[in-house]
């Protein structure tokens, strides 16, 4: 009978010491993020996928009932999940994850924000206060915001402390090699002239020096018209761009009219993990993002 | 000297503005809602459904009518509280308080509070405000049964279960003040409220929602005017009794691989059932005679919202209500309609087009048959436009 209850015990505890985190991830980047730093450790739910548009999900359920057992939310901030996130949170009833409180992140806060509003004014279409938050298409944000995380981890799971920071130590490593690795063949990239469907790489062309001449938008979040479309071209004829590029989950007609009446490539990015077959992980993301623009150049 | 006070001004200028600035940072998220329609109607707006003259009628108005533009305030109020306010601005001047509500979040465990003036979580509509509606108008069900809309002054409280299915129980305690319960002085709660909420994904491209409601209120002395009678005349009664409401919904949206912005179709329909047993007294303004009186009226209405491209919805529902037959004490048997024998209908299609997420113009078109030999065709055209804070929509 002491065995027994013994071996109870001992299976109990192990279980305890093996709880996995539960983590809601906001946006697919984060999620892959949290798998590279957590292992096992983590069961995470990812709240989008590739082929949504981010700025535009509901408050659906499943989101609510996700967000009741999570004891970590990460997410992009920067006002990108403002549509829906406010309400997923507030209608879970889990203290913990509530903005500000110890079970909410925010990848924005880790890295230098670009495009920053110098005046808000919704006559200039869908504009967030703190900047441009598609920071997932810089590599490099990535170290910063492993390093922010893995800070997170630990305090909502102190007793996997050192397994954290062995992690954090194997990606920021991995990580590294692999930005000298893509930087490296991205060089031709540089100063090369793009249109952009959307607002949505502004830190891809700061990390490998691409030139934005132009956006299809004609103000963010605003689908392109026509006229718009013919009044791009007419810029383009000024300055010549040799690549449009547009995210997975975007519709694919703007940059295809561009690109067949200004006689460049249309490139599509993954944009996030799971927007191409080879971006499986953060890895295939990059690996895959400029093996696409490269060959948009030829 | 005159430079020491030149520089002097622009320091406390810089320091009053930094000041300000600090303390616009607190302020609360403030949103505006401006809408208004303009609808061509070939009966009057004020005749009721048939069979539904003791309910409320909050009808149309005719031609041009700028309606209720909607302010919006909220803000944290500490790390436990969030605060809520909504002021609706009639055109003809004035103001009314639609929502003053307080929300904490804090509680954990899956629990959340709500207290103040909300409108009620019961059905699927009731807690969308006009803003968010697909068409013009609410369905005739929430027209003669809600007067559109169920406000609660009282608490609310919900817990979320922790599954991975979204189940979701809650209670509310109210005063009970609007239709079908009237405002009383009286000590404890007015009107109660329960409901259960399901939802889940299937998949990544769909996702449903379905709720079952029940209501419980009482009315003392509830006034309906323009009643018609069994000679033909046109009475005022008044209605004193019990109120239990019963009604299901179900809410089931599909996008291609779950992309909203490109394409999406929405289905829904809701059900309520309501029961009021008590006391009719017929004719309060002349014979006034009293006996017991009993109904069950019930309503319907399925819609199919379809985004057939980014920014462009169309619409199509179907209403219907039945106003039962009523067990009218022997009193008031040659007195009282009690089977009216037709039903109410109604079919709307709607198209919109959205410049932005914080902009809507629609048209509207419906088929009226909701009272008896006046069959009315009614268009509508509406613009609901968003300024300020753009608060996160509810599923």
């Amino acid at each position: 009978m002491k065995k027994i209850i013994s071996t109870l015990c001992l299976l109990l505890l192990s279980n305890a010491a093996h709880a996995a985190l539960n983590v809601f991830a906001c946006e697919p980047e984060w999620a892959a993020l949290t798998q590279e730093l957590a292992g096992e450790q983590a069961n995470i739910y990812t709240a989008t996928g590739a082929l949504q548009d981010p700025h535009r999900v509901e408050a659906r359920p499943s989101l609510i009932a996700k967000a009741r057992r999570a004891d970590l939310v990460v997410c992009t901030g920067a006002e990108l999940e403002m549509g829906w996130l406010p309400v997923v949170l507030r209608e879970s009833g889990n203290a913990d994850v509530q903005p500000g409180r110890a079970g909410y992140f925010e990848a924005a806060s880790a890295v230098h924000m670009l495009e920053v509003p110098t005046h808000l004014d919704r006559g200039d279409g869908d504009v967030h206060a703190q900047g441009n938050p598609h920071i997932q298409t810089d590599a490099r944000n990535f170290l910063p915001i492993a390093s922010a995380l893995a800070q997170k981890l630990m305090q909502r799971d102190p007793g996997n402390k050192a397994f954290y920071q062995q992690r954090l130590n194997a990606f920021e490593q991995k990580w590294r090699a692999a930005l000298a690795r893509w930087e490296q063949q991205a060089a031709p990239l540089k100063g090369v002239a793009i249109v952009v469907q959307h607002k949505g790489f502004p830190y891809l062309s700061d990390w490998l020096g691409l030139h934005e001449v132009a956006v299809l938008e004609p103000k963010p979040g605003m689908e392109p018209s026509a006229a718009w479309l013919a009044q791009v071209l007419d810029t383009l004829q000024q300055h010549p761009a040799k690549i449009v590029l547009r995210a997975a989950y975007q519709n694919e007609r703007p940059s295809q009219w561009i690109a067949q009446h200004a006689h460049i490539n249309a490139v599509e990015l993954p944009f996030t993990v799971g927007g191409s077959d080879a971006a499986k992980d953060l890895y295939g993301l990059f690996d895959d993002t400029i093996t696409r623009l490269l060959k948009g150049m030829q | 000297m005159l430079r020491i006070t030149g520089l002097c001004a622009a320091v406390l200028l810089c320091q009053s503005s930094h000041a300000a600035n600090t303390e616009s940072t607190f302020n609360p998220a403030f949103s505006l809602i401006l809408s208004g329609t303009y609808a061509s109607l070939q009966q009057d707006p004020a005749t009721p459904a048939t069979g539904f003259a003791m309910n409320p009628n909050p009808g149309h108005e005719q031609g041009f009518n700028i309606g209720e533009s909607e302010m919006g305030i909220s803000a944290n109020i500490d790390p436990q509280f969030r605060g809520t306010a909504t002021l609706a601005l009639d055109p003809a001047g004035g103001v009314s308080v639609e929502n003053a509500y307080v929300q904490s979040s804090s509680l954990g465990d899956g629990f959340n509070l709500k207290f103040g003036r909300f409108f009620s979580g019961l059905g699927y509509l009731n807690e969308q405000h006009a803003h968010a509606w697909d068409f013009v108008d609410q369905p005739l069900v929430y027209a003669a049964l809600w007067e559109n809309q169920l406000g609660e002054d009282g608490v609310q409280l919900k817990w979320l279960a922790p599954t991975d299915m979204f189940i979701e129980l809650g209670g509310e305690m109210g005063k009970g003040r609007g239709f079908p319960g009237t405002d009383r002085a009286k000590n404890g709660s007015g009107a109660g409220v329960l409901f259960v909420h399901m939802g889940d994904d299937i998949g990544v491209e769909q996702s449903w929602r379905a709720g079952l409601s029940l209501h419980r209120t009482r009315a003392v002395a509830r006034e309906s005017t323009d009643v018609p009678d069994l000679s033909g005349n046109a009475v005022t009664n008044q209605f004193t009794g019990d109120s239990r409401t019963a009604g299901l919904d179900l809410v089931w949206k599909y996008a291609p691989h779950g992309n909203i912005k490109e394409r999406y179709l929405k289905l829904q329909g809701e059900y309520f059932r309501r029961t009021e047993n008590g006391d009719l007294a017929y004719d309060t303004a002349g014979v006034n005679v009293s006996d017991s009186y009993a109904v069950t009226q019930r309503g319907w209405y399925v819609q199919a919202v379809y985004q057939f491209m980014p920014r462009w919805r169309t619409a199509l529902r179907y209403d219907s209500l039945d106003s039962g037959t009523a067990s009218v004490g022997a009193a008031n048997a040659s007195n009282v309609i009690a089977d009216y024998a037709f039903k109410p209908s109604r079919t709307t299609v709607m198209l919109d087009y959205s410049a932005s997420e914080f902009s809507r113009i629609r048209v509207q078109l419906a088929s009226d048959q909701s009272r008896q030999h006046l069959s009315d065709t009614q268009f509508f055209m509406q613009y609901i436009m968003s300024l300020g804070a753009h608060g996160a929509h509810s599923y």
